[in-house]
């Protein structure tokens, strides 16, 4: 089994201190540790939004500070913790992804399997800024999925869903990532959710310091 | 048409009870300005006698030179009155992007509309060369300051929403779209507003000033009309140029969000 990134002697600021961490690819990695730990902070490391003050991030064994970030960007897609929705409607939202990423527009059929994906049960033309706290989350975890990228950093993805949407949501993003051999760093509150759906569960410690 | 009335000086002076009035009005009304009424006033009055001066020797001592350097202490000025009125912290960086957008974009304007459009002969002439570049370059200054104020208002609301742009795979530029269309169109919009109001609502200054030194209404109308192309010209050129530098002071060489 090869490794989607292996990070070395990674410290950024004195808020993460990761002496080596190996991930593997195709995989559903979960991320757990208490609030404050540096789980979001790693995501944004290995999405390139931020660079670490010392050591090296390999991404398919290139260190990423060699790639283009918007390239690796566009294979190594982030779901925000804060899920944040553009203005317009379900479909709009859709299409600025796509247009971000550079990728032609997609038909409605194909736009509605991903709101199946994630449970989000609305019309195309529903107003994105209309939507609860949860509804929006799962927009932003649709819209994500469907750009179709080689690795998922997913930020808390149901946290603001109730236990029932919940475990249906991760439940089918789980089985989408099996179907397309797509490689998942999920961060979660839950260890029961990182116990079942975990393939390896990574623990983070308050000092940005793991134990695998 | 040369019967110009000119103002004898005791007349102007009967100008300064307006002023005396207002104070009055102030003082009774309880509003705490007469020391600023007073001192604006004063500066006013120091500030344009000064220039007249000033004035008078460069028209009568014409030269590329002295031309130049006026146009270089006027864009100076600009410059940093832009810092001074845009009351967010402005980045290093982002002050150097001002500076060049509005040199270049009022340079470029101030030189089309000389060489292109008035042609005066010569073209350093200073009855023409000062007013119209001080013209396009004070416009400009509005259009940048608030074009400014907008782009670092943006990139602090929307921060969230260019890094949501940048996890889903944009470019920096694509991310920051929304934030420079936006600036983009508050700081060309009183432009746009003065010309739609423009001889309904009120006259524009350059137009009464010529009107009233003896101008025909008709020469003056061309020149206005020239002058608020060229300063739509002028403010959009300098805007486009110094948001498309801005914008990129926002980001590091990964295009990672640095705010
Ligand atoms: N932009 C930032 N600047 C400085 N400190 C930060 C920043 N973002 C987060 N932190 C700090 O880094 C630590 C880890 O934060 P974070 O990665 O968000 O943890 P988690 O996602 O595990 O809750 C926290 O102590 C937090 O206060
Ligand atoms: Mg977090």
């Amino acid at each position: 089994m090869s490794y989607i990134f292996k990070l070395d002697k990674v410290k950024y600021k004195n808020i993460l201190n990761i002496d080596n961490l190996h991930i593997k690819e195709g995989i559903i990695t979960c991320l757990l540790g208490e609030s404050g730990s540096g789980k979001t902070t790693l995501l944004r490391l290995l999405n390139d939004l931020i660079s670490p003050t010392e050591g090296s991030i390999l991404y398919k064994n290139k260190n990423i500070v060699d790639m283009n970030p918007v390239e690796l960007r566009r294979k190594v897609l982030m779901l925000g913790q804060t899920p944040i929705t553009f203005e317009g409607t379900i479909r709009e939202n859709f299409n600025m992804a796509l247009e971000f990423s550079e990728k032609e527009k997609a038909e409605d059929d194909i736009l509605q399997k991903y709101l199946d994906i994630s449970n989000l049960n609305k019309s195309l033309d529903h107003n994105a800024k209309e939507m609860s706290g949860g509804e929006r989350q799962r927009l932003a975890l649709a819209r994500v999925l469907l750009l179709d990228g080689e690795v998922l950093l997913l930020d808390e993805p149901s946290s603001a869903l109730d236990e029932d949407t919940e475990k249906f949501v991760i439940e089918s993003v789980v089985k989408y990532a099996k179907d397309n051999n797509k490689s998942v760093i999920m961060v979660t509150h839950s260890s029961l959710i990182a116990k079942e759906y975990g393939d390896e569960i990574i623990r983070m410690n308050k000092g940005g310091t793991i134990d695998e | 048409m040369s019967d110009i009335v000119d103002i004898g000086i005791l007349q102007l002076i009967t100008a300064y009870i307006f002023v005396i009035i207002l104070l009055f009005i102030v003082r009774l009304k309880g509003i705490n300005r007469e020391k600023e009424i007073v001192i604006a006033s004063i500066r006013m009055t120091l500030q344009l006698v000064l220039i007249g001066y000033v004035l008078v020797y460069i028209f009568e001592n014409p030269s590329p030179l002295l031309t130049l350097i006026i146009i270089g202490i006027m864009e100076t000025f600009a410059i940093f009155n832009i810092f001074k009125r845009v009351r967010r912290n402005i980045s290093t960086k982002l002050k150097g992007m001002i500076a060049i957008a509005m040199v270049v974009g009022t340079f470029t304007s101030i030189l089309y509309f000389l060489f292109v459009v008035v042609r005066i002969q010569p073209w350093y002439k200073p009855q023409y060369f000062i007013p119209l570049a001080g013209m396009l370059i004070g416009n400009s200054m509005t259009g940048i300051s608030l074009g400014v104020d907008r782009l670092i208002d943006g990139f602090h609301s929307r921060k969230e929403e260019v890094e949501t742009a940048l996890m889903l795979g944009a470019s920096s530029k694509k991310a920051a779209k929304r934030i420079v269309n936006n600036a983009f169109d508050s700081a060309i919009m009183p432009t746009i507003n003065s010309m739609m109001g423009m001889g309904i609502v009120f006259l524009p200054g350059m137009m009464t000033g010529q009107i009233l030194s003896g101008t025909s209404p008709l020469t003056s109308i061309k020149y206005q009309i020239a002058i608020m192309l060229g300063i739509m010209g002028s403010v959009s050129l300098t805007v486009i140029i110094f948001l498309q530098l801005g914008y990129k002071t926002f980001f590091n060489d990964r295009e990672q969000l640095d705010v």
